[in-house]
């Protein structure tokens, strides 16, 4: 399966199991979502379970948390992150905090999935990594799956939690793998080990990160597409890279991070979103406090610039394997 | 050139905005706010198409009239008790206020805010609700509670902050919270709970079950996008909710004027939307009933939503922290037309021979020594100066479900923090 495949197959699993999981989003219902990561659950579950909605991200978040405090579990689709920020208020002052504000007396079993990131030409309107403006609130948690078969297992787990769960889709690779080159042409999944995907139910449990390459030399803190982008550059660079896959990075794996930054004595962490106040901060101040008899060269970000995402110099934004590639040799020679 | 010429000669444009009628120091006139006769309004089948009945946005259901007789086709026709028991939790609210305001003067918490004027929206309003109905409220619903006889000693506890209070001392004053009561916990981020109440209601129509929600927002937070998401998804999902607007005319200093009122009615947003829109005298505790009643037959039905404008006002100020005399004339709820709905109730069941001052005295005196004795046992618990919620920990629980390893961290952190200053 591909990863929208996955995402899909999540959803036909949980909506089979619980007659509680909800679906609704602009454009999920008869249409199948514009990305059809909701292709015919509709048509197997019925309106009342898959419906779309106004454009009004608010609205969406706003009902689904009441459907939520009613006691369904219903996931929402954000068509892309860049429109999460009408639902914003909703997401970050309502549904990250009941739990707390009603001492558990009231929960917010939500999951809201939106395709993030660029790579596919989607100027400053489709290509956004917000992932740390949630990262930040108490009571979310944040999800970015890498590959087919994480997707569907986080998502199932996701669905499943009894918190508030922002889940992350990178677009760039719903449909294969992507490592950077941008004039190569893309690998399907079919090709991928993580494309072995179950039809049934299982789960990825959130929190939990791996290491998808193992190294000596530098750990690579990565997530989302940014995992093949890591894994190219560690190949190209000819660099034995340990590249460990965040998964979750609210709660973020720290066991995982600090075992592997203590072994290889560098760091550097890679994400698509702008660098100033990115979750790569978050994790370069963690590795800091936490390895810093350990490191022998400071924590490099690699990360998007600080500007908004520039449509025809796309790639020159990229983090890619050339910005990644320096930033590891860098750290080598410290 | 030549265009900066030609706008030369054009009228220069000015922005309006919206004044109240009168300010600290003028007198206070309310005769230019029209008041239709109680009993007027027609009271239509809850099935009526919401255009034909369009004209129930721009006038005021009234049932009691200036006598204090019940008038007219929405007079809900309630048996003595039901209206002694309505006069009672009226009368229970404003006691229970004016007790903890004066609580939060002498120091006992941080902030208080009083509902007076506006008992009877939600006294009567929950009378006309089953018990299992949802309610979404906003901070001046407390009658609520009392309606649904939550104990005082709770509510005062969570006033208070302190060991008992349900809420583990995470909320400001009067921000409740009750699952049992059906009652939703209160955001300081005004008119959040209004698509929630809509959510709540689409999940009970997805279950096939048979209870509804009722939402709550003041006139100021009409203006607030979650507004207009909440009647947009309520209208296009025919949710099983009622949507009140609480218009009591003043959002903190600023009047409804600014909220729009200057242009229509509250009620009449629910024309573009397609829904019924209901303008109810909100001081009229028989109003209130009879249109909450008519809103929840028609959402009972699968019908969909009602919007109700209750139209009063604020006698006191927004909270502990306003002073309404920096902005409006003094007196100026007393002065309110549509008087006191206590009051007004009170007269009414006098005419009908079923209450007299006396026993009314005794109720106030009744009730004044129940919430004595409450605010003494909940003051044993202490309040927020004394002896607030002290349990550090507890400040790590609920974040999550579970307590994940950077928040056990900070709670070691914070423990260990607690010891040293020892």
């Amino acid at each position: 399966m591909n990863m929208i495949e996955a995402i899909n197959s999540a959803h036909d699993v949980m909506m089979e199991r619980d007659p509680n999981t909800v679906v609704l989003g602009e454009d999920v219902g008869y249409f199948g979502g514009v990305f059809r990561a909701t292709a015919n659950l509709q048509k197997k579950y019925g309106k009342s379970r898959v419906f779309d909605t106004p454009i009004a991200e608010g609205g969406i978040v706003g009902t689904a948390i009441g459907m939520a405090t009613y006691g369904l579990r219903p996931v929402a689709e954000i068509q892309f992150a860049d429109y999460i920020y009408p639902g914003f208020d909703q997401i970050v002052s309502e549904a990250a905090r009941i739990r707390y504000r009603t001492a558990g007396e009231w929960t917010v079993p939500l999951t809201i999935r939106t395709p993030y990131g660029g790579g596919i030409f989607g100027g400053q309107t489709h290509s956004q990594s917000p992932e740390a403006l949630f990262a930040h609130v108490a009571g979310l948690k944040v999800v970015v799956p890498s590959n087919p078969y994480d997707a569907k297992g986080l998502l199932i787990a996701s669905i499943e939690d009894n918190d508030p769960v922002v889940f992350f889709e990178p677009k760039r690779i719903y449909n294969g793998p992507f490592d950077g080159f941008y004039e190569r042409p893309v690998t399907p999944w079919a090709k991928h080990p993580k494309a072995e995907v179950p039809e049934d139910y299982y789960t990825v449990p959130l929190g939990k990160a791996e290491v998808v390459r193992e190294g000596e030399a530098v750990t690579i803190l990565a997530y989302g597409t940014m995992v093949h982008v890591a894994l190219a550059t560690a190949e190209a660079e000819g660099i034995d890279a340990e590249v460990i896959d965040l998964r979750t990075i609210v709660p973020v794996d720290i066991d995982t991070i600090e075992a592997s930054v203590k072994k290889t004595g560098r760091c550097v962490v890679v994400h698509e979103a702008t660098r100033t106040a990115g979750f790569g901060a978050e994790l370069s101040a963690l590795v800091q406090e936490r390895c810093f008899y350990h490191l022998e060269a400071p924590v490099q970000r690699v990360t998007g610039f600080d500007t908004p995402y520039p449509h025809s110099l796309e790639w020159a934004y990229f983090p890619g394997p050339v910005r990644l590639g320096q930033a590891l040799k860098k750290t080598l020679e410290d | 050139m030549n265009r900066d010429k030609e706008r030369r000669n054009r009228p220069a444009l000015a922005l309006h905005v919206p004044e109240p009628d009168a300010r600290p120091g003028d007198e206070i006139d309310f005769s230019h706010i029209p008041i239709p006769a109680a009993g007027a309004a027609p009271r239509p089948d809850v099935s009526a198409r919401p255009d034909a009945i369009r004209d129930l946005a721009y006038g005021l259901v009234r049932v009691l009239d200036e006598e204090g007789r019940a008038v007219g086709p929405w007079d809900p026709r309630l048996d003595a008790d039901t209206l002694r028991r309505m006069l009672r939790d009226m009368m229970m609210v404003r006691v229970y206020d004016d007790r903890m305001y004066r609580a939060q003067r002498q120091g006992k918490t941080s902030f208080y805010m009083k509902s007076t004027g506006e008992e009877a929206i939600a006294v009567a309003g929950t009378h006309a609700l089953d018990r299992e109905d949802m309610t979404f409220p906003t901070y001046r619903q407390q009658g609520i509670l009392v309606a649904r006889d939550y104990p005082l000693i709770d509510m005062m506890c969570q006033v208070y902050s302190n060991r008992g209070d349900p809420l583990k001392g995470r909320q400001l004053p009067i921000m409740y919270s009750t699952k049992e009561y059906g009652f939703f916990s209160i955001s300081g981020n005004l008119g959040t709970q209004y698509p929630q109440a809509v959510g709540w209601a689409m999940g009970s129509a997805i279950k096939g079950d048979s209870r509804i929600a009722v939402g709550y927002i003041g006139d100021g937070a009409t203006a607030e996008g979650d507004f207009h998401n909440a009647v947009t998804f309520a209208g296009v999902y025919r949710a099983p909710v009622i949507l009140n607007i609480v218009n009591n005319q003043w959002a903190i200093s600023t009047f409804s004027g600014i909220a729009g009122a200057e242009l229509t009615t509250f009620a009449a947003r629910a024309v573009g939307y397609g829904i019924p829109g209901l303008r109810v005298d909100g001081n009229d505790a028989l109003a209130v009933y009879a249109a909450t009643r008519w809103a929840a037959d028609r959402a009972r039905s699968n019908l969909g939503p009602t919007l109700i404008e209750f139209f009063t006002y604020r006698v006191e100020g927004h909270s502990t922290s306003d002073d309404p005399s920096a902005y409006r004339p003094q007196g100026a709820g007393k002065a309110w037309p549509l008087g006191d709905p206590i009051e007004r109730l009170k007269q009414h069941l006098i005419g009908l021979g079923e209450w007299d001052e006396e026993r009314h005295a005794a109720q106030h005196e009744e009730l004044n020594a129940e919430v004595r004795a409450a605010q003494k046992e909940a003051e044993k618990l202490g309040t927020l100066q004394s002896d607030p919620w002290s349990d550090i920990g507890s400040m790590f629980e609920d974040v999550y479900e579970d307590v994940p390893w950077h928040l056990a961290e900070q709670r070691d952190q914070a423990l260990a923090e607690k010891e040293a200053k020892r």
